[in-house]
């Protein structure tokens, strides 16, 4: 008994410590406080972007980039893992470090830096198959995660009754009970009280006898505009990454910061850009506010995908001139190794023995490395990116908030009510752009060990910069329109955004050649050659055998069958059992009214409940083959 | 009312040991039937490191210290009155904050005792389940308290809404419309069912629906 109490108490102590130990509630709770739940959504959805990310760093750190670093040969050893001598002189420059060349490149933050021994260390650790391994992983982890919460979700969501119930949800949830500031109060009082007005004003409004054909020109003119405005982008964005690809010909030293830099400044900017012209062009098209923003959501979507893709496929050009340079390359190695060969032997000829056969890795000639040119691409977008966002809001939200406070005084009209005024917080601009960085993440986090590590700060001091930022330079919604029904509209988002991106990791794994000089992968036909390697050396010949029969196509057809069959099944039986729920419910329904109606005189006294024991426990939980109960209320004073 | 051994019997819905934040039902249960344990008056309850309980509990005597004793040990009486519990950060800006006291108190009065907070607080919670917060969200709605949200009912939830913002007529066709929509069986009131039926399918509610502590 004793134990029993101990054993509940130290399992009450952990839930409380593991509830303590949840970050940031107190910043979270003030902002909710401030701007109501949906502002806050977006700072619940950060945190828990936090929380994938540092799984899949803790992946990636733990079981591809320590392992390396305590266990494989060090800088300076092998060609792969040594600046050229070319580029010795600038290695450790800010500027050739802030682009991730010189040292940066040359360590373990790329694939490049890899060995392909098949076991490193004393424990025979083996490198490449957990690089591949691990890659594979973060793709499943994330994939389960998302599709974790969005099950969850989906309890929550109402089905799709957009208007039976418009009025009913207006008067019984509207009033958001989180608030805890009175000029937060004040805002809500009045969005809540035009929202009634207008809602009054629809409902006794006849049918308006509008200029049909107006408005739908000036519909198709908006569509036209939005049109050449993605069409636009796209060319700006394939354009610029050609020309990074002729710079990069260019002599770096006389190339400036901005044609460095162009084409991740290209990318930021016109995602920062293009939202607001597309609000600029719904104002020709006059929706209600609510079509008006799911209209503006899937554009800034459109748009910011599209780009994504352009993107790929500029970097698919220039991985396929790589793998084209390599042939040339190893051509080039073979004549420079037979004639350091020859000069080796003509300087033995003099004497018999002489100085063993040397050559200083940084003098290699060295074989290009695409994967690592992709993960600093990705790298280098992040890192813009991240520089992109906090410029803007300390530019966009900080100095105009400064502006307007203290240029009030001495301004002919008022600044804070009439234009600029305080910004407001824009939470689905900030959820797309969170969601689309998460994106290039999953993209680059194969070629790039270290992108999961370089998120998790930029999502850290994110996490502060803009709640600081949100309390100290934004004003509430004056009107709140949701996107989102449940979270579960962004979550889908997520979801494909994540299938989007791995296809095209997934694609260069299983059909480009690794590059034959760098990485874990070298001197293989294909990446995923690894696996039967591994199979071959570490497991006893039976298994290989075995997992030989396996991959049979005929059997895999079969599996596959056998599973959409199971899901068919299981959906069926869900449908089953919630009609037979509904069924259930109406009965009681009737009893209730039956049994009620019978004690109609009845005032005062202690309640009646009635309860139901089932046989079985497919209408309420209970225990396998026993009897379970469920009490309904028939009568309460 | 009887009270059958854990608090939250008390609307006559049987919950089973998964429902609700077992954090609170615990405390509340220990405070009842363990005669040897109290509440360790420690350090200040501000820290995050400090148990939501204990939390719960520094807030409730905060409210009224000359009031409320550290220890409850003598299983003490004590009620802290509705204006103390009306002027709390949390609630003083909600237009329900009388409603949703005299609900939660036990005489429907408002002065509310340390059993009474915690079922206030683990309702209002992320974690309570949404059948729980419907059937207290139609007890705080049903202003006059007969069980049913009927006209008067709605008509006094809007106006609190827009703080007397609308005009009569405004009002009385916007609570025509809400029984237009909700009333399942014709009544001219919204019962417990017609009200769980609009409430479980809204999008919004179990957002709005809570207070964080």
């Amino acid at each position: 008994m004793m134990m029993a109490k101990k054993w509940a108490k130290f399992l009450r102590d952990f839930e409380n410590f593991k509830a303590a130990c949840i970050p940031w509630e107190n910043k979270i709770k003030a902002i909710e406080s401030q701007f109501g739940s949906s502002v806050a959504s977006y700072f619940l959805f950060l945190r828990w972007m936090y929380g994938v990310n540092m799984v899949l760093f803790i992946l990636t750190f733990s079981l591809i980039m320590l392992p390396e670093y305590l266990w494989g040969l060090p800088y300076g050893s092998l060609p792969r893992k040594t600046v050229p001598r070319a580029e010795e002189a600038s290695a450790a420059n800010f500027g050739v470090l802030y682009d991730f060349n010189g040292l940066a490149q040359y360590s373990v933050l790329f694939y490049g830096y890899y060995d392909n021994k098949r076991t490193i260390g004393w424990m025979n650790f083996r490198l490449p198959l957990s690089y591949f391994l691990v890659g594979i992983m973060c793709i499943g982890y994330s994939f389960l995660v998302v599709l974790k919460a969005m099950t969850k979700n989906i309890g929550d969501d109402g089905g799709g009754d957009d208007n039976t119930f418009n009025f009913s949800w207006k008067v019984f949830t509207s009033w958001d009970y989180l608030i805890g500031n009175p000029e937060t109060a004040d805002n809500k009082f009045n969005s809540i009280t035009m929202n009634f007005k207008e809602a009054i004003i629809e409902e006794r409004a006849a049918q308006v006898e509008e200029n049909v054909h107006l408005i739908r020109f000036l519909r198709f003119l908006a569509n036209f505009f939005v049109f050449l405005t993605l069409g636009g982008s796209g060319y700006l964005i394939f354009w610029a990454v050609k020309r990074s690809q002729e710079f990069a010909q260019q002599d770096p030293d006389t190339l400036g910061w901005w044609e460095k830099n162009e084409m991740n400044m290209v990318m930021s900017l016109l995602g920062m850009f293009c939202p607001t012209l597309f609000d600029l062009f719904a104002e020709l098209e006059d929706y209600h506010p609510l079509i008006a923003l799911k209209w503006l959501l899937g554009r800034i979507f459109a748009l910011l995908l599209g780009n994504l893709y352009v993107f790929i496929l500029a970097l698919m050009d220039e991985i396929n001139n790589k793998i084209e340079e390599e042939k040339l390359v190893k051509a080039n190695i073979t004549l420079w190794e037979a004639n350091m060969i020859k000069a080796y032997n003509a300087s033995l000829s003099g004497n018999s023995t002489g100085p063993p056969f040397f050559v200083h890795p940084a003098d290699v000639p060295r074989g290009p490395c695409w994967e690592t040119m992709v993960g600093q691409e990705f790298v280098r977008l992040t890192v813009s990116d991240v520089l992109t966002t906090y410029v803007t809001i300390l530019i966009g939200d900080f100095l105009r908030a400064c502006f307007v406070r203290f240029c009030n005084y001495c301004w002919c009209w008022d600044l804070e009510y009439g234009y600029p005024s305080y910004t407001e917080f824009d939470i689905s601009g900030n959820v797309l752009a969170l969601i689309f960085n998460q994106g290039m993440i999953w993209m680059g986090s194969f070629f790039a060990p270290s992108l999961p590590g370089i998120n998790i700060l930029r999502l850290h001091t994110s996490m502060y910069f803009q709640c600081w930022a949100v309390m100290c330079c934004n004003v509430p919604e004056a009107r709140v329109f949701k996107a989102s029904r449940s979270n579960n509209f962004y979550l889908g988002m997520l979801l494909l955004i994540l299938f989007l991106s791995t296809m095209p990791v997934l694609y260069m794994i299983v059909s480009l050649p690794p590059s034959f000089d760098c990485g874990p992968f070298s001197g293989k036909n294909r990446m995923f050659e690894v696996i039967g390697e591994t199979l071959e050396h570490d497991f006893p010949s039976w298994m290989a055998k075995i997992l030989r029969q396996l991959s049979n196509p005929g059997l895999v057809i079969a599996v596959v069958l056998v599973m959409a069959l199971t899901i068919y099944y299981l959906n069926a039986t869900a449908k089953g059992q919630k009609a037979a729920n509904l069924d259930l419910k109406k009965k009681m329904k009737q009893l209730q009214l039956l049994v009620a109606s019978s004690f109609q005189s009845y005032a005062g006294g202690p309640e009646v409940l009635l309860t139901l024991r089932f046989k079985t426990n497919d209408f309420c939980k209970g225990q396998e083959h026993k009897h379970c109960e469920v009490t309904v209320p028939l009568f309460s004073p | 009312m009887p009270v059958l051994g854990c608090v939250c019997l008390r609307p006559g819905l049987r919950v089973d040991d998964s429902w609700g934040p077992r954090v609170l039902w615990c405390v509340v249960s220990r405070c009842r039937s363990e005669p040897e344990g109290h509440v360790p008056p420690t350090t200040l309850p501000a820290l995050p490191g400090v148990s939501l309980p204990h939390r719960l509990f520094y807030r409730y005597q905060d409210l009224a210290p000359q009031l409320v004793p550290l220890s409850y040990t003598s299983r003490p009486d004590v009620k802290v009155p509705y204006e103390l519990i009306g002027s709390m950060p949390e609630l003083k800006d909600n237009p329900f904050r009388q409603r949703i006291a005299r609900v939660f108190s036990d005489d429907g009065d408002g002065h509310m005792t340390l059993d009474n907070f915690l079922d206030m607080f683990s309702v209002m919670s992320e974690m309570a389940p949404r059948d729980l917060k419907a059937y207290y969200a139609f007890k705080i709605y049903d202003f006059n308290d007969d069980g049913y949200i009927c006209v008067w009912d709605l008509g006094q939830t809007v106006t609190k809404l827009t703080r007397g913002e609308l005009s009569a007529e405004e009002v009385s066709l916007v609570c025509e419309k809400v029984l237009d929509e909700a009333d399942g069986d014709h009544d001219g009131r919204l019962s417990l069912e017609d009200f769980q039926n609009v409430i479980l399918r809204a999008p919004d509610f179990l957002s709005t629906f809570h207070i964080r502590i």
